[in-house]
């Protein structure tokens, strides 16, 4: 930890940048959410710094209502497959038998039928609400998060260590908490920045579809949806959520890798 | 032509470097090769010995130029056949490699490409640098399929990689390195993943393909009783510079180096046998199989084992060996028989074993690199069963873990270290006293010394019999290693497709008649001393016409 | 062919349509027992309880579940997909029709993905580490990082508006000619070719490297052999099976992404028809779009499958 990658602080700095954005948007959004102060497509000037969208509301404040939505449900979804995922990853891997069988070739299934189309599926029954749509994408991504944390607690579970706990007589809580977390936190930590981006991606283009957050709300989406007409006439206002996105996407991901690197760094993992 | 009088090989005041990329520091640069210096003249064979990072098979590849993965030569001089091969440049050695010099890897399994047949693969040199047509090369591969003893000379070629055995892949590679008549082979560890009694046919192949097409040769090993079966001369090698160099007679005969000294004489730890006694451990007829197989791993198995001794169960890979251990601590439960520990019947499944008999008997295994939670500092991994077993916290438990740290000669400032931090024979001895912080009556080590240098070995067998003085532990020793069951079993078990072929006290085992296997695996082990090799051959062949 | 590789095959394949069965209890109890009304979902609240009742009937959900999947699925064995709520038509000869739009689309796509994914996954090999390979690293992680309704909007604002190179507008019709139709979906084979290049890209380089830091690979070095043919002796007989694979895994991402990039070009295809009936609730339609794309998925998951089989020496030379 003595001293910081480039990459890695380009990453932290606009991963926190956006994070406290939508952490206190109500504070520095210069206008309300819904708010229509200007004409629709006004240029970008002193008072609208992005300009104005396409019913004249101001997109700066668009933008930074829209992030907190945005970062707000993909955060909410990825903790949800998160913890399903995992807790059931590693429940999978140390029980074994038929738990394992049943759980795994239920995530088989699900993942033979790609997510957006799942999510599509299952939105044309269901309202489209906020705690719908963190509940579907949660579900649905936590197939990856189980893959990858019982591959993981698989891997560590045979290890001579594991077994040198089991034959010394450790209850099942001592194994999973004390012997195969700390070893399976690092991947499952940069596995969380990827699901954290997939999950924006994700509920960006489902309200791009209208099948996601629904109007008024702002989320970056919904904005390129309610700008996309523009893009034709030369008004750029469709891609500025394009370039929040990539930044976030981007600088998340630094961020993943470092903490990747420096956790198997500091102990371990250099021995073989 | 080369000036005869030069040799065929002559490097001078070799240096090589490596550039290391740790995560999160800077890449580093160490050197390998401090400046080492050799000359092989033709037809001769030097073998070129160390331990691991002694720099020799880093040595052996610069004879061809190469360096694997950021290792450069950055000075002195490799000359072959009177030219600087180190100013080649590409094209040049392109021609060089696979023509003149031509290599054979330790592990053939990996080194042959899966996708294609053997044939192909053993005249592809003789082809790609036109030395014969397609036919002639074929006959000249036989040829040598039937020189090096492989079975089906004629068909062997058409198989793929994956359907022959290790050995006789081995044998496959050594063809291919001699089909192009080179001037020079390098042999970089070819027996060492070889069991041993699939090395001798192996070792003996290669000496008589060396002998007969007078080709020579760089064998590259760790084990020294190896090399004095096949070479000429001999180097010494240690961190990468020369500790000793002579003719194999002078460094095995009369070493001058107090390190030389110490390779020769490695094994030679003397343990008096302990009498009988009743058995603390007693095995009775266990039968075991895995799982959803259908063939038994371990076949009426009956040994015993009493206190404060060593059992040394000796066999070769799939003997069963490790599967008894997997049985004894009820990881595998065993179908049939019974185990009586201390007096009482364990429970064949784990689950059912009482905390007083998961005390007493411990583990120590092979990978001490594995068997350490990384996450774990040293102290808290020895104090872990101190903790579990006895209920010790604090200072209490703090003073009893540098009391064990002690035992296993190991200094204060190790508590706090993670496993990473120490070296394979530290990691080694924090294993010991994990084992022995529950206080057990019963140690089974699973092949502990295998992974180890044979000086860092030499030293954990040394700590361990110390540790059986003092304490009054009994070990179950599982191992491939018949110098270290002679250096400290009490008893003796050979295990052979698991079953036990022979059983007893360790001058009994040791002692003719010996029934055919053990006959076999005994007078397999390679012996520190000049022409042994020769000596067993004949020996067999004497057997074989008698029969 | 060896017999136990076929065997191995027909065991892949038997798995793959035990999955799409799977697959279609799915995509129905996702549609049918989830806690929503469909009955109510179509009339809205301001439905009466009669027409409700009707609505029901017609729509067979009085019925028990279990013998409503067993019509639906009998019907889809015999070809017959059902009839769309919104407009009473049968779904089958309009889906056919979306079908083969999106197939062209991605196919077009696929066309030129595949060879340049591979291609500039080897300069990446062949340059590992100098800077073809960081360019190209930074530049597919850019791509994969936006998501692909925004690379379609960058791409029509430059290519379509500002430059005024191809239409931005995918319009296609029946008897166009292929140079037109070629013509017409441009920017969207660009967005989707860049949409799975990126990943195509990584997954071929990192596939390519584990073949190259084979050990067999060093042999054939220290064989004095041409870098030509230890890459084409050597290197391409065993990075084949990985490299199919990953092209595979990656065809079955562009299915997905081809829903998207469709709607943003207004293509009639399945991905605009599966949308427009999410948003109306034409719950039929959207069963049958969803098992078209699942079997979709599926097959191409297969091929990968069995590309692996068939490529793997240990089971085509069994011992």
């Amino acid at each position: 930890m003595t001293r910081l990658p480039v990459s890695a602080l380009v990453g932290l700095s606009f991963t926190s940048a956006y994070f406290l954005a939508a952490l206190f948007a109500p504070l520095i959004a210069p206008y309300g959410m819904a708010e229509i102060v200007g004409d629709s497509w006004e240029p970008s000037s002193a008072q609208f710094w992005l300009g104005t969208d396409s019913i004249g509301r101001d997109l700066m404040s668009r933008m930074i209502w829209g992030g907190r939505t945005t970062i707000f449900v993909a955060a909410c979804a990825t903790l949800l497959s998160f913890g399903l995922g995992s807790i059931l990853g590693f429940f999978a891997a140390v029980r074994g038998g038929w738990v394992d069988q049943v759980l795994s070739r239920l995530v088989d299934l699900m993942m033979s039928i790609p997510s957006l189309i799942s999510a599509l599926v299952i939105l044309s029954v269901m309202p489209v609400t906020l705690p719908v749509l963190i509940l579907v994408m949660g579900v649905l991504d936590s197939t990856r998060v189980f893959r990858l944390a019982r591959a993981v607690a698989v891997d560590i579970a045979v290890m001579d260590y594991v077994e040198a706990a089991r034959l010394r007589g450790e209850k099942q809580a001592w194994i999973i908490f004390r012997e195969i977390l700390p070893n399976a936190l690092s991947p499952l930590v940069a596995e969380m920045g990827l699901r954290f981006i997939f999950a924006v991606l994700f509920i960006s283009t489902l309200s791009f579809l209208g099948l996601g957050v629904q109007p008024p709300m702002a989320d970056w989406g919904g904005i390129v949806k309610e700008n996309k007409e523009g893009i034709v006439y030369g008004i750029p206002a469709a891609l500025i959520p394009a370039f929040a996105i990539a930044t976030l996407a981007i600088s998340v991901n630094l961020v993943a890798d470092w903490v990747l690197n420096r956790t198997s760094s500091l102990k371990g993992g250099r021995g073989a | 032509m080369p000036d005869p009088q030069h040799p065929l090989l002559d490097i001078r005041n070799l240096v090589i470097e490596a550039t290391s990329y740790p995560p999160g520091e800077p890449p580093k640069t160490v050197t390998l090769v401090h400046g080492v210096s050799l000359t092989l003249e033709k037809g001769k064979v030097l073998g070129l010995i160390g331990e691991s990072g002694a720099g020799k098979s880093t040595i052996g590849l610069s004879s061809m130029a190469y360096g694997r993965g950021g290792v450069r030569i950055t000075g002195g001089e490799v000359i072959l056949n009177g030219r600087d091969i180190l100013k080649g440049g590409a094209a040049g050695l392109r021609a060089l490699r696979g023509r003149e010099v031509t290599y054979v890897a330790q592990s053939a399994a990996a080194a042959f490409n899966p996708a294609k047949p053997l044939m192909e693969q053993v005249i592809e040199t003789t082809l790609s640098h036109g030395l014969m047509s397609r036919a002639e090369a074929e006959v000249r591969a036989v040829d040598l399929f039937r020189q090096l003893g492989l079975p089906n000379p004629e068909t062997i070629g058409r198989r793929f990689p994956h359907q022959v055995s290790g050995g006789q892949l081995q044998r496959v590679m050594t063809a291919m390195a001699l089909c192009p008549k080179p001037d020079l082979v390098i042999f970089d560890e070819p027996t060492t993943a070889l069991d041993v009694t699939t090395q001798i046919d192996v070792l003996a192949a290669i000496k008589r393909a060396i002998h007969e097409t007078g080709v020579a040769a760089l064998y590259i090993t760790h084990d020294l009783a190896v090399v004095a079966q096949v070479a000429d001369d001999i180097m010494v090698l240690r961190h990468g510079r020369t500790v000793e160099y002579g003719s194999v007679q002078q460094v095995i005969e009369a070493p001058r180096e107090a390190y030389t000294q110490a390779l020769v004489s490695v094994r030679s730890i003397d343990h008096v046998e302990k009498p009988e006694a009743p058995p603390l451990l007693s095995i009775q007829n266990v039968t075991a199989r895995y799982k959803g197989t259908n063939f038994d791993v371990l076949k009426n198995v009956s040994v015993d084992l009493p206190a404060g001794q060593t059992l040394a169960v000796v066999g070769e890979s799939g003997s069963g060996k490790s599967t008894l251990a997997r049985v004894i601590t009820g990881l595998l439960p065993l179908g049939q028989g019974r185990i009586s520990f201390d007096g009482r019947v364990l429970s064949p499944d784990l689950a059912g074993r009482a905390p007083e008999d998961l005390r007493q008997l411990q583990m120590i295994y092979q990978m001490a690199d594995v068997a350490m939670n990384p996450r774990q500092t040293v102290g808290t991994i020895i104090g872990r069963p101190l903790e579990f077993y006895f209920g010790l916290r604090g200072e209490a438990k703090r003073q009893r873990v540098q009391e064990l740290l002690d035992q296993i000669e190991m200094g204060a400032g190790f508590a706090d270290r993670y496993p990473a931090e120490l070296s394979g024979g530290q990691k080694q001895r924090v294993c010991i006293a994990r084992a022995l912080a529950a206080k057990p009556k019963l140690i089974i080590c699973d092949e502990v010394t295998s992974a180890l240098d044979p000086l860092v070995a030499d030293g954990i067998l040394k700590l361990l019999l110390d540790l059986q003085a003092r304490e009054g532990v009994a070990y179950l020793f599982i191992t491939h290693d018949l110098a270290t069951v002679k250096a400290i079993a009490d008893r003796i078990a050979v295990m052979f497709k698991g079953q036990v072929q022979r059983y007893g006290t360790k001058t009994d085992v040791l002692a003719p008649p010996y029934d055919e296997y053990t006959d076999l695996l005994l007078s397999s082990v390679p012996e520190m001393k000049l022409g042994w090799l020769e000596q067993v051959l004949a020996h067999r062949r004497m057997e074989g016409a008698g029969n | 062919m060896a017999h136990p590789v076929m065997k191995m095959v027909a065991q892949r394949v038997a798995l793959g349509l035990l999955l799409l069965l799977a697959a279609s209890v799915l995509i129905f109890v996702g549609t049918q027992i989830l806690p929503g009304d469909v009955a109510q979902s179509i009339l809205g609240q301001s439905a009466t309880p009669e027409t409700l009742a009707n609505l029901r009937a017609e729509l067979g959900l009085n019925e028990p579940a279990l013998s409503r999947y067993f019509t639906w699925l009998g019907g889809i064995l015999h070809g017959d997909l059902g009839t769309a709520l919104s407009n009473g038509e049968p779904i089958g000869p309009a889906l056919g029709k979306r079908l083969a739009n999106t197939l062209f689309l991605a196919g077009a796509a696929a066309v030129i993905a595949v060879p340049l994914a591979v291609l500039l996954g080897l300069v990446s090999v062949r340059y590992r580490n100098r800077w073809p390979d960081k360019v190209i690293s930074a530049v597919t992680l850019a791509t994969i990082s936006v998501p692909e309704f925004l690379l379609g909007y960058i791409v029509v604002f430059y290519l379509a508006v500002e430059w005024r190179l191809l239409p931005s507008l995918s319009t296609v019709y029946d008897g166009m000619a292929l140079s037109e139709r070629l013509y017409a979906v441009g920017l969207p084979v660009i967005v989707l070719v860049l949409a799975v290049l990126g990943h195509m890209m990584r997954m071929t380089r990192a596939a390519i490297l584990n073949v190259m830091q084979s050990a067999y690979i060093e042999t054939a070095e220290l064989k004095g052999l041409r870098p030509f043919a230890i890459i084409a002796k050597h290197a391409f007989p065993n990075a084949i099976a990985p490299v199919v694979n990953v092209v595979m895994i990656n065809l079955a991402y562009l299915v997905v992404g081809v829903v998207v990039v469709e709607v943003v070009f207004v293509y009639p295809g399945m991905g605009q028809y599966l949308v427009d009936h999410v948003a109306k609730r034409d719950v039929p339609v959207v069963q049958a779009c969803g098992l078209v794309f699942a079997g979709v998925y599926i097959g191409l998951n297969l091929v990968a499958d069995i590309v692996s089989i068939l490529a793997n020496p240990r089971l085509r030379h069994p011992k």
